[in-house]
Parts: C-alpha cells; sequence; structure tokens
C-alpha cells in the first residue's frame, strides 16, 4: 500500500478484491433503487445513502475475507445466533404483536437476521468437515442445525425470515447431494397440499376453522391471497391496492412520479416491502422487466461463481447464497403481484431497510471472496 | 448417497444441481413475468380503471331550490343560509354525553333531541343528522372556538326551506321534508339517484312534491383527486350545478289570505277557478298547519298535536274529502234535464209539498210545497220535489251519464298528488263498491236522494268548483291546475303551463243561459239573496245543504244537534254572470243552512277578487312583498 493517496491506487485497491460483474450488477440495482425512491419516499434519499455506502463496504470487507476464515467463524456465529435467539424469546421487545427485536444499548437489532448468513455458512462448514464420507446421517444432522433456528423464528412468529432461513439452510442440504427420493415426495405434497388450499379456499377460510400449527394472522394471510375481495378493508386492501398499481401501470408505466397510487397513499409499505409496485406502476411492464434481468443475471453470476468454486465449502456457500437472492426476489414479487401470501419479504437490494440490505450485500460479499480466492485454494 | 465417492463424481453431481436450480430459477420468474404480462397488458384496461375509480371522487353540488309564488310575485316558499349543527351518531362515542356538552354551549331544546331521537330511528348510524338548526352568529362562535372537543359534530352551512307565509295555502305548497327510504326507493326507480346525492330533503306534499323535479334542479359536481384518507388533493373539473326552476302559481295569495281569515275557526273548503283557464285562484282548507314545521324533520310534540287533532289540519279538504253536494247538484240535475229532453224550459208542476216513490213519503223543506215550479223557479228557491220526480223520471244511468263529463266522482287531474276520487251514484258503482248481491242491487228510491244531492253523492269542493266552472264556460272543462309558469332561475325564461281543455260537453246555449240566470236569480231573490245584497256585480250563485247525520224523518232542529252532526253547509257561485271570471264552491263542514255560514264567505271572495275590496283586518298590501332569488350555489 502507498502511503500517498494516489487516486487510482486507491480505486486499485478498492476494487481488487470485487467481482466485476457482479459489482457492476450491484451498482445498477442500487441506482435503479436510488431512482424510484426517488418518486416513493424522497424524505428517505439521505438515508438509504447512509445504509447503500454502509452496505457496499459490508460486502467489501465481505469480499476481503478469504473463505478458510469464514469456514472458521462460521460455527462461532451460528452459536452466537442462537444464543441471540433464545435472549428475543426471554426479553425480546414486542412489536405489532412479535417478539422479533432486541435491545442492546442504544440500538436495537433483529437476530433472526443473523440467520440468515449463519444458517448457509455453518451446514456448508459441517458438509465440509464430512467431506468424502458424507452419509444419510450427515442429512440428518445438518437437518437439526437447521431446524432449531427456523422454529425459534417462526415462534416469534416471523414467517417471512423463517421461511428464508429455512430455505437457505435447505439449499446447502439440496447443493450437498440430499436424495431426490426425499425432496420430490415432499415437493409433490407441497403442490398438492397448496392447490387443495386454494381449491378449498371457500371453505377451510370460513371464520371458527383453526389451521393446525399455524397462528391467525398467518391463516388470514393466505385466506387474503385467495380472496383478497374478502378484507377489502383489511389485509386485502394491501393485495388489492398493489394489483391495481401494477396493472395500471401497462405496458411503460404512469411516468416517473406520476404514480397515483403510490402518491395519493392508495399503497401500502411503498418504500420497503411494496416497492416493487411503485416501480411497476411508474415504469410498467418495461420497469418490471429490467429488474427481472438483473436479478437473472445475478443470480447466473452467482451459479458460475458456485459452478467454479474449488472447495465443497465454498460450492456450497455461493449456491445457496445464489438461490437465497432468488428466493428473495422471487417471494416478494410473487406477493406484490398477489400469487404468494404476504409475508414479509424485502425486494433484495431496492427496498428500504438497513439490516435486509448489510445481510444481502454481505452475501454478495461472499460470493466475490470466493470467486477472487478460487485459484490459491484450488489443489 | 453412498459413503465414498471421487471429487470428481461429487463436482458433477453438484452442477447437474446447479443446473436443476438454474432451471427452477427461469421456470419461476417466468411465471412473474407472466404474471406482470397478465396484470399489465391483459387487464391493463381493467386495473387502469380502478386505479381512476381509487383517484377520483365526484362531490356533488347540491342545487338551489326553486321558489314558489303566487300569481302576484309574492314568495310563498323560499331559501335561507343558516348554519347548523349536525352529529353523525356512528363518529360520537357518547351521543348523551356529547349533547350535554354541547348545550354548554348552544342553545338545545329537549324538542331538539326529541327531534334528533327520531331521525336517528329512521336513518341510518353514518348520516350526519341535525341537533339544532338556525344556529345565532354567537353560538357559532362559541362551537368554533371548542370544536376539538366534539368529534362527529360538524357546523355545516346549509340551505334551508322558508315558507314565508306560515299557515297560509299550506295544504296547496305542502313542504319538504329529510329523504326517508320510501322516498330513497321512489328516486332509485326513477333512475334520479346520481341527481340526488348531496341532497337530503324532498318535497313531501303539495306542490313541493308535485313539482319536485321542477323545484330541485340539477345537481352539479366536482370532480376531485383524493388520497387514501378520502381528502381532496386538488379539483379536476368542476360541472356547476342548474338550480331548480321557480313555480309561479295561478293562485292569488290575497285571495287565499281572505278566505283564510272568513272561515275563522271553522273547518271547510273553498276552491276558486278561472272557468276559461281551469286555473286555481285560491284553494283553502281549514284549518291549516305551519308547513316550517316539517322541514327538519317535524319535532315528535308538534307532530302529536297536528296529527290527533280532531280537526285534522293536515288534511287537505279542498281535493281529500268528498261531501254530499246537496242543494248545489240542482243546477247540474237541472240542465241535465233540459239537456236530455226530459224537461222543457216552460215546464211547470205543482209541488204538493212531498213526492211518493215505493211506500216512502220524501219531504220539501217548506210545508205545504212551493206551489207551481218550473226550472228557473226550482233552483231560485231550491224546490226539493221538482228534483224528486226529475231524478226519477231521468232514472239513474241518464243522470249519472249527463254528469259524468263534467268530472263529477273522477280525480280532476289537478297538480297536486293525493286527490281523492269522489262518487258519482250508478248501479255500476254500487256493484263494485259492495260485495255482497243484495248490497249490490240498485233501488229507485236511491235515485230520489242522489237528484238533490244527497244519497251516496260524494265530490270533493275541487270536483264541484271545477263543474261548475265548465258550465259556465259553457260546456268547456278545463283542466284544474296551481301552476302558471315555470321560471328558468338562471336565465328567467317562462314556460306556460298552458290551460289544457279537457272536454267541450254538447250543451245548448239556451239551456246554459237560463240556468245561468236561475243562479243569478238565487242571489237577487233566493237563497242567497241576503248575502248577496247590495253587490255591484251580477252573481250567480246555489246554496247547498248536505246531511251528515239521517234523521230519519224527524224534523231537524239545529240547536239540538251535537255540532259535528249538523249538516254542511255549501255554497257556490261565480261572477261576473255574463262573462264568468271566476266560479267557486265553498264548504263549511257542519255550517248548517249553506245561505248562512258558506255564501258570505264566497261574497267575500268575490267582493276582492272583482272589485279589490278588503275586509277590515287585513293589510292591502302584504309586507312580504315580491322578493328575488336567492342564487347562490351551495355545495355539501
Amino acid at each position: 500500500m502507498s502511503p500517498r493517496l494516489d487516486p487510482r491506487t486507491w480505486l486499485r485497491y478498492l476494487l481488487a478484491p470485487m467481482d466485476g460483474p457482479l459489482l457492476l450488477l450491484m451498482l445498477a440495482l442500487a441506482g435503479y433503487a436510488g431512482i424510484v425512491m426517488v418518486s416513493a419516499s424522497p424524505e428517505r434519499l439521505p438515508l438509504v445513502a447512509v445504509n447503500t455506502s454502509i452496505a457496499f463496504t459490508s460486502m467489501w470487507i465481505a469480499a476481503k475475507i478469504p473463505p478458510q476464515r469464514m469456514m472458521s467463524i462460521a460455527l462461532p456465529l451460528y452459536g452466537l445466533g442462537l444464543l441471540l435467539l433464545v435472549a428475543v424469546a426471554l426479553f425480546g421487545e414486542i412489536s405489532k404483536g412479535a417478539q422479533r427485536w432486541l435491545h442492546i444499548g442504544v440500538t436495537r437489532i433483529q437476530p433472526s437476521e443473523l440467520m440468515k448468513i449463519a444458517m448457509p455458512l455453518t451446514l456448508a462448514w459441517y458438509f465440509q468437515t464430512r467431506e468424502g464420507m458424507i452419509r444419510g446421517r450427515d442429512f440428518l444432522i445438518a437437518g437439526a442445525l437447521l431446524a432449531v433456528p427456523v422454529l425459534m423464528i417462526a415462534k416469534q412468529p416471523d414467517l417471512g425470515t423463517s421461511i428464508l432461513v429455512a430455505a437457505s439452510g435447505f439449499f446447502v442440504l439440496f447443493f450437498a447431494g440430499l436424495s431426490w427420493k426425499l425432496i420430490l415426495p415432499v415437493a409433490i405434497v407441497g403442490v398438492v397440499g397448496i392447490g387443495s388450499i386454494v381449491a378449498t379456499g371457500d371453505i377451510i377460510c370460513k371464520p371458527g376453522v383453526e389451521w393446525p400449527g399455524l397462528r391467525e394472522y398467518q391463516k388470514h394471510r393466505v385466506c387474503t391471497l385467495l380472496d383478497p375481495t374478502s378484507d377489502p378493508l383489511g389485509k386485502g386492501f394491501h393485495i388489492i391496492q398493489s394489483t391495481i398499481a401494477i396493472g395500471s401501470g401497462g405496458m411503460t408505466g404512469k411516468g416517473w412520479g406520476a404514480g397515483t397510487q403510490t402518491h395519493l397513499d392508495f399503497l401500502p409499505e411503498r418504500h420497503t416491502d411494496f416497492i416493487f409496485a411503485v416501480m411497476t406502476e411508474e415504469f410498467g411492464l418495461a420497469g418490471a422487466l429490467l429488474v427481472v434481468v438483473l436479478y437473472i443475471l445475478l443470480i447466473l453470476r452467482g451459479l458460475f461463481i458456485a459452478a467454479g468454486a474449488p472447495t465443497l465449502f465454498s460450492r456450497l456457500l455461493a449456491g445457496a447464497l445464489t438461490l437465497i437472492f432468488f428466493t428473495y426476489a422471487f417471494v416478494n414479487m410473487g406477493m406484490v403481484s398477489g400469487i404468494l401470501p404476504v409475508v414479509g419479504v424485502p425486494l433484495p437490494f431496492v427496498s428500504y431497510g438497513g439490516t435486509a440490505l448489510v445481510t444481502l450485500c454481505l452475501g454478495v460479499g461472499m460470493l466475490m471472496s470466493i470467486q477472487r480466492h478460487r485459484r490459491r485454494v484450488g489443489t | 448417497m453412498t459413503a465414498v465417492r471421487t471429487p470428481e463424481q461429487d463436482l458433477a453431481r453438484f452442477r447437474a444441481r446447479l443446473a436443476v436450480a438454474g432451471v427452477v430459477v427461469f421456470v419461476c420468474f417466468g411465471l412473474l413475468v407472466a404474471r406482470f404480462f397478465y396484470l399489465q397488458v391483459v387487464r391493463y384496461d381493467y386495473y387502469s380503471t380502478r386505479a381512476e375509480d381509487n383517484r377520483i371522487s365526484l362531490v356533488p353540488i347540491v342545487p338551489n331550490r326553486g321558489l314558489i309564488t303566487d300569481r302576484n310575485g309574492t314568495v310563498l316558499a323560499r331559501n335561507y343560509s343558516a348554519y347548523t349543527l349536525e352529529i353523525t351518531p356512528s363518529k360520537v362515542a357518547d351521543l348523551d354525553a356529547t349533547i350535554e356538552a354541547l348545550s354548554q354551549l348552544v342553545d338545545i331544546q329537549p324538542k331538539d333531541r326529541r327531534r334528533l331521537k327520531k331521525l336517528m330511528d329512521e336513518s341510518k348510524s353514518f348520516e350526519s343528522l341535525p341537533i339544532r338548526n338556525r344556529l345565532s352568529d354567537e353560538e357559532v362562535a362559541r362551537f368554533i372556538a371548542q370544536r376539538y372537543r366534539f368529534p362527529g359534530v360538524e357546523l355545516k352551512a346549509r340551505l334551508f326551506r322558508d315558507y314565508p307565509m306560515g299557515s297560509f295555502a299550506s295544504h296547496v305548497i305542502g313542504y319538504i321534508g329529510r329523504i326517508n327510504d320510501k322516498d330513497l326507493a321512489r328516486i332509485e326507480e326513477s333512475d334520479e339517484a346520481a341527481n340526488y346525492r348531496g341532497t337530503d330533503h324532498i318535497g313531501k306534499s303539495g306542490l313541493e312534491k308535485s313539482y319536485e323535479t321542477a323545484l330541485h334542479g340539477l345537481t352539479g359536481f366536482e370532480e376531485v383527486e383524493v388520497d387514501s384518507g378520502g381528502r381532496a388533493v386538488r379539483l379536476l373539473r368542476r360541472t356547476p350545478a342548474v338550480p331548480g326552476n321557480n313555480v309561479v302559481l295561478t293562485l292569488d295569495l290575497k285571495l287565499q289570505e281572505i278566505v283564510e281569515k272568513a272561515f275563522g275557526n271553522r273547518r271547510g273548503a273553498l276552491v276558486a277557478i278561472e272557468p276559461a283557464t281551469g286555473g286555481v285562484l285560491a284553494m283553502v282548507s281549514t284549518p291549516t298547519f305551519d308547513p316550517n314545521l316539517f322541514v327538519d324533520g317535524i319535532a315528535p310534540p308538534d307532530w302529536d298535536q297536528l296529527n290527533t287533532n280532531p280537526d285534522k289540519p293536515l288534511l287537505n279538504r279542498a281535493i281529500y274529502s268528498a261531501y254530499p253536494p246537496g242543494s248545489t247538484f240542482k243546477p247540474f240535475m237541472a240542465l241535465g234535464a233540459l239537456t236530455t229532453g226530459k224537461r222543457t224550459p216552460g215546464y211547470v208542476m205543482g209541488d204538493p209539498g212531498y213526492f211518493n216513490y215505493g211506500g216512502h213519503r220524501f219531504m220539501d223543506d217548506k210545508v205545504g210545497g212551493h206551489g207551481s215550479v218550473d226550472i228557473y223557479k226550482s233552483i231560485v228557491v231550491s224546490c226539493n220535489t221538482f228534483y224528486y220526480v226529475l231524478a226519477n223520471d231521468m232514472g239513474i244511468d241518464a243522470i249519472a251519464n249527463f254528469l259524468r263529463p263534467f268530472g263529477f266522482g273522477q280525480r280532476s287531474g289537478i297538480d297536486l298528488p293525493g286527490e281523492a276520487t269522489g262518487v258519482l251514484p250508478s248501479p255500476e258503482w254500487k256493484k263494485q263498491r259492495f260485495k255482497r248481491p243484495e248490497q249490490q242491487k240498485w233501488f229507485g228510491g236511491e235515485t230520489i236522494s242522489v237528484g238533490i244531492g244527497q244519497g251516496y253523492n260524494a265530490y270533493t269542493p275541487l270536483q264541484v268548483a271545477s263543474a261548475l266552472g265548465a258550465l259556465v264556460n259553457d260546456g268547456v272543462l278545463y283542466r284544474p291546475h296551481l301552476a302558471r309558469y315555470v321560471v328558468d332561475a338562471k336565465t328567467g325564461a317562462r314556460r306556460t303551463i298552458e290551460p289544457q281543455p279537457l272536454r267541450t260537453i254538447p250543451l245548448k246555449q239556451a239551456h246554459i243561459d237560463l240556468i245561468k240566470r236561475a243562479m243569478v236569480g238565487v242571489n237577487k231573490a233566493g237563497t242567497g239573496a241576503r248575502a248577496f245584497a247590495g253587490a255591484p256585480y251580477e252573481v250567480g250563485g246555489k246554496t247547498g245543504t248536505a246531511q251528515v247525520f239521517s234523521l230519519k224523518g224527524a224534523k231537524y232542529v239545529e240547536g239540538r244537534l251535537a255540532e259535528r252532526l249538523r249538516d254542511h253547509s255549501w255554497f257556490i257561485a261565480f261572477a261576473p254572470a255574463d262573462k264568468p271570471k271566476i266560479a267557486l264552491a265553498v264548504l263549511v263542514e257542519n255550517g248548517g243552512f249553506g245561505a248562512q255560514s258558506a255564501a258570505p264567505i264566497a261574497r267575500q271572495a268575490l267582493d276582492y277578487y272583482l272589485l279589490g275590496k278588503v275586509p277590515a283586518g287585513i293589510a292591502p298590501e302584504d309586507p312580504a312583498g315580491v322578493e328575488s332569488a336567492d342564487d347562490e350555489e351551495h355545495a355539501h
């Protein structure tokens, strides 16, 4: 490192750990998010700038950490996460009917967010330690490592985060070679189950019918999704208004800052979970396709990195992280456009919200690290 | 998942799974894009309409209701602007406590509370209902200073309907009241729902009801952009309201006033018509009521007082009550006799003072009879026997057929709601009226009673006045009407309500002239002579007495009968006799002999209408005078 502040040297230093294609995609997404935010919530732009800076810094730091180091912090991170989840269950702050937050000194944190990173790290680490002798028993142990925090988060209750954590763990199991004999039946049962819920929605959504294992608000979300008009002023209002926003956008949208649904307050949570509706109301199908293409490129790059990763750990981690991005994007766009229940998942890299953005960027940084360190670790 | 595999095998399997994941990603994103395409392209029109509906709200601008004036421009119904305090019950947690707190600021009477309770029973809880009307400036100021204490209570500037003449002509003008469920159903049926958005009053009776469409006007709209909370953000477009038309009546309020005062506290009715047009000059029904009481929901004590009063002040006797016409029927009977050829002008009969029919003796009211009686004399002295014989000779069918074209026993078609039909007796009518076969049969003796205007005969004062109008108008019957012009409140353009001839009854001029001459004779030398002594104009008339109570042969002595069982007193008149400008019918309930009670009222009416003579105690010119329309528009 040169002591002189030569801009070129600095730039080289900054760019050194980064992966070019991923960085470009991140900049494109951040720029697009900024443009949409100008319309959705201009007063939050400074905060968005701060959050984005922190997130990109986190990404840069994560990109500098070699996969070996990541492996060594995986288990401690998991243990810390678990401890914090227990602490939340015991002393957590209750807000909006859910116990998710933990006060530490001046700020409050949401430990479940940590698990989104710790979970794939830990499971990838576990399978790396068992490399060459992976048996069915290992999948049981991994499944247990996965189930404990997922159930604790689901109990808070926070369905959205528990789905994301469960998905991140499941992706590791999947790439580690979980048998199709186990995956397919579950997938089939899932499809049949969802199909039958849709088919019998009228009956099982009647008030008084209890759903085993799910809370009343979760049942309500599913039922509202099946028939938003059943609750046009309550939960259904969000879905009805967001589909109106999307549909009224048409091919090219109403124009930047001209979304009536957005600006006349019909759209709920317009800077956070429902920002996709703002984007598509103002930029139409073209705007939606743009963000979908960016996500597809991001995922393809991630899968490419995973395919070229040298160790089992980095392969599993890269594959799982990539599919996490996909899960975020798919669930969010699905719920805003009314084909998935509203579960509180942000639009990755676009929605306002510092914690999620930092988590996601840490993931991207880890992908970059895997890509940059592939030769040095190679056998 | 076997224990040992080469790293190459592991890598190959891993890459295969990456490929599977890639496929799943593409399929899922494909699904999303298909969904976006469906929403944004296939269903674009639907969702863009929904977004517009969300965005735009129509705020109605309620039109000013038209004025009602008499033929001389005296205002009978108008609007004025005032503040009202309104409560939306559904937005108020504790209604009684709120009203109690409000009563510290503004004067709230027990009757205001009772009226609110009544309105609440009739309305939905989210409607805004008045607790106090017409607040003083001081009360407005006091409330505004403390309005933060009263969520769900609003101060509204509103137009109120006002009837400056109070109880005068109240039955004719009618009143407006708050729209209730029945009105709402009618509005929706006539496809007027959009025009009544924002309007909360509607004509309930009288001209206010029959000219509702003209008076109401067209509701305007403001298209405003609203946010999700319903707050207006900006005005997009404005369609101004078209104010309701003013209705100018044929009615002469001064004449109306003189007649109402002449009735004093007697019950009865008067209808005066311009024979050549059918225009109603006065329509009185006593006792009257104050229509102002109804405008914002009548207070229960006022309602009870009006509704349980045995004198039935709400009843418009002029069009809704049917009475036997008594001897006022005789000129029509005589004209029928001449027209059908049953009698000639020169026909003379000897009157013994009675007529025997079917073992019953029908008595004349003069013992020993009137001697030799011809058509002329039969009317002047009101000879019953002449008409007993005549009715018997004509037969009930000929009587009914001759009188039907005059409008007897039919609704006249006047521009007022709630007109009664009355009864023109005939065998067919009896068949329909009664159920049992033995009741349905027509008896000859019944024809005899009909001949002197008793029996089943029952006509409204309007029908009698209208029939007299046709008689003195040489057989041309006009539809009676109260509205003369409908005036556009903005441009002042008048649309004349054209007089509508209903039919021309085929009559011989000589016959008409004879009857009219005989009726003039009534007021010169007959039963009306005392009432019309010294009248400087030539006036035709006829007294009548309708039996309320059958004496079964006993002699009628007025003092011995309870007031309500006394005979009704009739008088019909027209003047000037050669070219009648006015024809009228007066009925005084339980007034006894027609010449006593009814004829003097007719005299006062004619003296004013023909001579401009105003009786003592009535101001010659009304101070209320002519007022200009209030043109300001009023948004709700």
